[in-house]
Order: C-alpha cells, then structure tokens, then sequence
C-alpha cells in the first residue's frame, strides 16, 4: 500500500507556533541532557562504560540466535511460559489467547514501546478488553488517544493545563486544577482500584539475562510492580534484542540507563522477576516485528544496540523544537529517524532529513550507535530506493551538473548576484522560497571573491572561460 | 616552512562573503605562504551528497580533484567543506590524485593551529566582546574543539588563536555546542526549526553579552544573520579569518 510520507516539517511548523508548549518542551529536555552530563562527570569511568556496554551488545547481536535459546531454556525452567512472536499481530494474538483462555477482560499494564509497535491497545479493544495504563505520562496520552511523543516521558510536550483538561473529562476533575501533585493524585485514585481487580497484567521487559532466565523492569513509578504482582497472571513483551548473556553484564547496562535517561544515577525501581508468583503464572514474550532483518542490514543493524533511554532525543535540537508526534511513529527524534524506515521505508523517509547531521546524539549515545552517520546513510538509502520527491531529486540533479561546468557556473553566480540586488523585496520574500520566511537573506554584495581575485592577482592564471571573455 | 596552498572558496562565501575569502587570502599569504586560488573551482560537492544524492556529487568532486592535485595543502574557510572532503568525497573512484587531496584537506583554524602552528597575529586587534560558534562540523567532525557530551578535558583550537589577539573579550552562551540549526538543504526543508533554532542560537549571545558571533563557518553566520536581523536581535557577525587577519569591526 503507498501511503503519503510523514509531513514532519508540518507538524514541527505548528508545534512552534505555540510558544509556551515549545518552550517547556525544550528547557525540560535540555535540563535532562544536563543532569546526564552532569552525572557523567560524576564517573570517570563513563566512556568505558559506554565502550563495554557497545561491546556487549555487539557480541549479543552477533550471537543472537544462541541466547535466545538459551534464555528460553531457563526462562522455562524456571516455570515461565515463553512465546515467539515474528510481528506484532502474532504478539497481539498470543496475548489474546491468553487472556481469553483465562476468561481476562481487563488489562492492566506498564509502559511497553513493543506493545505500541504492535498496536496492541486498539487490538485487545476491538475484542472487549479494557486496557489501562498506568505509567502516568503513558496513561496521559491513553486518555488524549495520541502515541507516546518521547520513549521515557511519553507526555513531556504537555503542560499541567493539558493534563488536568483530559483528566476532567476522564475523571470529572477540576480542569482548571492544574497542580502536579493533584493531578498525580488523581491518577492514583483512579488508577488503584482497577489495578486492585484486574485480571491480568503486563510489563515489557529492560534485559533479559540469558544465563538465569530472568528479566529485569526499570521504572520510577512502580507501577510496573504493581502491573506485574497484583494480578495472577503476567504478561511480559520485550524486544529479542534486549538479552545480556549473563547477570554481571547487566551492571553495565543499569549504570548507563538512568543517567543517560533522566540524569539520575538509578531509576527508583530496576525489578528482577525470575518466575511466577505462587499460584500464578507468567508468559514472556519475545517479539521480533522486523528486528532480524534488520539485523541483516550491513549499515543499520548496530541500531539495535539501542537501551531506549532517549539520551538522544533530549539532546536533539530538532526533536526539541518539533516534538515526539511530528514524527508520526512510535519512536521519534533520532532514534527514531533510523529505526522506523525498517518498518516502511515510504512512510517514514522524510525523518532522516529531520537533522542538521549535527552529531551530538551519537556522543550522548550509551551504547556508541553512529545515529547521525545511520541518518547521513538512510539518505542515500532513500534516494536510491526512489523515495526523494521527484523536484527535490530533479534540483540536485541539476545542481550537480551544473557544479561540474566551470563557466556555467560562473556564469549562473552572476545572475543570482544580479537577482539578488534586483529584484524587489516580495519577489524574495514569497511563499515560495522558505529561507525568507522567518530570516532575511544575505545582503548582496559589489562583487564576489572570483571578481576581486581576477582584479587584485592579475598574475594568476585564469580560467579559460574567463579568459575567452578577454 | 613555505607551501603550495590551493585556496578553495566555498560557493556562498565566494558569492556572499567575499572578505572571507580575501581575509583568508591576505592572511595566508602574510603568513609567508604561497597561495593560489584555482579559478575554475565550483563546490564540493556536499549539498548533494548531504541529501543523499551522492552520484550528483561525482562532477564537482572530480573537478575539485583536477584543480587541487597539484597543492601540498587545501585550504578553506569553512569546517563543513573540509569535512565534506575528506570524509565524504566518495562519488568518485579513489586515485592516487582523490587520496592526497583528502589527506591534505584543511579546514583554516586547523591548518594554522596544527600545521603552521601560529599563535601570534600581531597585526590583529579586535576590541569587542565576541562568542565563538563551533559549527558542527568543525565541533564533531573535525574535533577542533572539546565537546560537552563526552566530558573530555576542555581544548579549542579557535580559542587559542583568539585569545591572544589584543583586546578581544568573550562571552560564554548557555549552549555553546548546540547547533545553530542550518544544516544546509535541512535550512530550507525544515524552515521552522532551523529558523527557530537559528533564533536561539543568536539570542543566547546576545544575552552573554558577545557583540560579535565569531565562526570558522560563514554557512551557519549566514543563518544567524537572517535569524537576528528577521528577529531585531542586536548582534553583528564575523568570520574568524576577518579577525585574524586585522579586521578591526
């Protein structure tokens, strides 16, 4: 199916037309990013780490099949039901059976990236499944029906005055009872009692070790905890590319996390579940949806090394100009830019032009991905794939050409030098030439650099269109 | 130490900024070098390969090759171009003559501060406050200066040829290594966020207290040009070579 490519210039457009949300969205973000320098500096250790943890993930990546195995083997072992899921409707209708076969109508879950690329929520609706969210900023854009706009702080383009409107039309709350600390109260009251009698939960999973069969919830609200040990049944979807061979490897990954994240050193909760509650039972998911032909492509693969801590969008300038939803997909900002072309390459192939290239998320990266030299390829990927506008292709096309013929050229500078300082101001500033629409182009000039040097370094040597001219 | 340096002037300081390209010129050959500026030369070549188009690239790149072969050292007055060849010039075969213009390509600040090693410019004296924008290119692409997001011990190459030039000050901007959001085709593509973000970027050394953007890339101050003088924001620009080479305003 074509589908029309995401509009991010659109969407970015908009967002910054509304000065207060833009600004909260970029001081909030760029704070993250200075906690986590700040932590970084706190550990002279901090590239090795980072070295290690790359290192890690490499050889998983390069193994990956034989820990897979080998997980299993002790996940069930240690009496978890383990599932394969190749893509998200396998995932959704594993769930499915499960719950069905349990008599389970309502749901009960923590925030879960997989699940969003599963689409799972709209899924277990349509089959008369009541799923609630109770990650609070996960549980904001349940409520408003949007994706989550960033990996961690799922409703950080959001202002209390957001929030406390969708909570009284959910709620019946004051909505104009904007206090953090009353709205993070009314949650709990609405939250509890339906995590009290749900009939099932569900997590999605850090790591997965595969030495002991275990995995590992990072989280600050402890509702994972809750998600996981209130109901009978847990239900766990995580990503195959998300195993450590062995526990002492995770120390690496959990150092790295927190501080990468949000700037603190660890998150409030890192849980260990190892098997079922007495009584109960727990299934893991392992969801692959893309991500081993994705391991199959020579210039990409290594973006699956990614913890999904969101380092790299905090300190996107763009992200933190355009926000999460401009991305149209379920990861946004860089991350995002070089994983969701994988999942469809016309969709998505306006994001990796969202990037100036200028570098700074891959030095923030804890585990060494090359983003700005994955979204510099994915271009080229792009283009060769015919996925460029075709006047966009056209005008490179030409500018090529023309770059390759001296006296063209030079003779093409003229005419802009001329345009330039000719032609009156609405002709520059249209709705067709977007440089003029929010600056103000260069001031022309007497004459350019190639003039001056003819005239000022007679003796040089010049070049033979210049010289026919003579 | 005396070289055969080809000069290479990028298409919008040679059409916009021609006292870069004269600035670094003068202050090339003061410095006792022999300088040529190949007549024939175009671009890079980076417009195109930045966008993906790399194939469109291959006649510039090519051209750049048969006119700068022949130099011990290029040289230019812009981060982005530099890195363009030396880490991008891949649309064409890689001879003997590609290989020893990648190897010998210079970004300006580099070349004095690595190669020439200069520290004085007793020629020059700027007495204003000025902030120093590292472009990204030359910030984490040819590593010129520290960057913020490894923690590494602080250096910069710009900043040890200004500090000695008589009676400059600096101001310090909260963000120093964001980027200032031209990006290229990316200013026209996604004209709101590098508008926005060019706006940031000049307010934040307005409120230092710099006077002056001072930048090895004439590209990203053409940006912040149009950002400041759109937006009313009281600042003036200048290119690192101008002030090198004696530019007193």
């Amino acid at each position: 199916m074509k589908r029309k490519p995401v509009d991010h210039a659109a969407a970015a457009t908009a967002f910054i037309a509304d000065a207060p949300h833009l600004d909260f969205h970029d001081a909030r973000l760029w704070d993250m990013r200075q906690k986590r320098d700040a932590q970084m500096r706190l550990l002279p250790e901090w590239q090795d780490l980072r070295a290690r943890a790359s290192a890690i993930k490499e050889h998983v990546l390069a193994n990956l099949a034989d820990y897979l195995e080998q997980f299993e083997r002790n996940a069930r072992r240690n009496g978890i039901h383990v599932h394969w899921a190749a893509d998200g409707a396998e995932h959704n209708r594993i769930v499915a059976e499960i719950l069905d076969a349990r008599g389970a109508t309502t749901l009960i879950k923590s925030k879960s990236m997989v699940t969003e690329e599963c689409d799972l929520r709209p899924y277990l609706a349509a089959r008369g499944v009541t799923v609630t969210e109770t990650d609070l900023g996960e549980r904001i854009q349940q409520l408003d029906d949007q994706m989550p706009s960033h990996i961690v702080v799922p409703s950080v383009h959001k202002l209390t005055g957001d929030v406390a409107r969708i909570f009284a039309r959910a709620y019946g709350t004051d909505p104009d009872a904007d206090d953090p600390h009353q709205l993070a109260e009314a949650q709990r009251l609405a939250a509890r009692p339906v995590i009290l009698h749900a009939d099932a939960g569900m997590t999605g999973g850090n790591f997965f070790v595969a030495e002991t069969g275990t995995f590992v919830v990072c989280t600050n609200e402890g509702n994972a905890d809750l998600s996981a040990t209130v109901p009978r049944v847990h239900i766990a979807t995580i990503g195959i590319e998300r195993v450590v061979p062995r526990m002492a490897d995770l120390g690496v990954f959990i150092r790295l996390l927190s501080r990468s994240a949000l700037g603190s050193p660890i998150t409030q909760y890192t849980s260990h579940f190892r098997g079922p509650q007495d009584g109960g039972e727990m299934h893991v998911i392992l969801v692959d949806n893309g991500r081993s032909a994705r391991l199959g492509m020579a210039d990409f693969w290594t973006s699956l090394k990614c913890i999904r801590c969101g380092a790299c969008m905090n300190t996107c300038p763009v992200y933190r100009r355009s926000g999460g939803l401009s991305y149209g997909a379920v990861y946004s900002g860089p991350i995002g830019a070089i994983i969701d072309p994988t999942f469809n390459e016309r969709k998505y192939s306006t994001l990796p032009y969202a990037s100036t290239l200028n570098g700074s998320c891959t030095n923030v990266c804890p585990v060494k991905i090359n983003i700005h030299e994955q979204l510099f390829k994915w271009r080229q990927v792009l283009v060769d794939h015919h996925q460029m506008p075709f006047v966009k292709r056209e005008i490179m096309h030409m500018a090529g050409k023309l770059m390759g013929q001296p006296g063209l050229y030079r003779a093409a500078i003229a005419g802009a030098e001329s345009a330039l300082s000719t032609l009156p101001r609405f002709a520059l500033y249209n709705w067709l030439n977007p440089w003029g629409r929010n600056r103000e182009l260069p001031q022309p000039v007497k004459e350019t650099f190639h003039t001056w040097y003819r005239r000022n370094r007679p003796a040089a040597k010049p070049a033979p269109f210049d010289n026919a001219e003579t | 130490m005396r070289m055969k340096i080809g000069l290479f002037v990028p298409c919008y300081i040679d059409a916009f900024y021609p006292a870069v390209g004269i600035a670094t010129l003068e202050l090339l050959e003061r410095l006792g070098q022999d300088v040529t500026y190949p007549q024939e030369q175009t671009c890079c070549g980076q417009p195109m390969t930045n966008a993906g188009c790399v194939s469109d690239s291959a006649a510039a790149e090519a051209l750049f090759v048969r006119l700068f072969a022949g130099f011990d050292a290029i040289v230019m007055p812009s981060g982005s171009c530099a890195h363009h060849v030396r880490a991008h010039f891949d649309a064409i075969a890689q001879t003997d003559a590609v290989r020893h213009v990648r190897a010998n390509t210079y970004e300006l600040v580099e070349f004095l501060h690595d190669v020439l090693k200069v520290r004085d410019f007793p020629w020059a004296e700027f007495p204003h406050t000025v902030g120093l924008h590292n472009s990204c290119s030359t910030l984490r692409a040819l590593r010129t200066a520290s960057m913020s997001e490894l923690g590494e011990p602080a250096f910069s190459k710009p900043m040890a040829l200004l500090s000695g030039i008589r009676g400059i000050r600096f101001a310090t901007p909260a963000r120093p290594d964001e980027c200032c959001g031209f990006g290229g085709t990316f200013s026209v593509s996604e004209e709101a966020v590098s508008a926005r973000m060019g706006l940031d970027k000049v307010r934040d050394h307005r409120q230092a207290g710099a006077d002056y953007i001072v930048s090895a890339d004439s590209s990203c101050m053409m940006h912040q040009q149009g950002c400041a003088e759109r937006n009313r924001v009281d600042i003036r620009f200048i290119h690192i070579a101008e002030i090198l080479n004696g530019a007193r305003q």
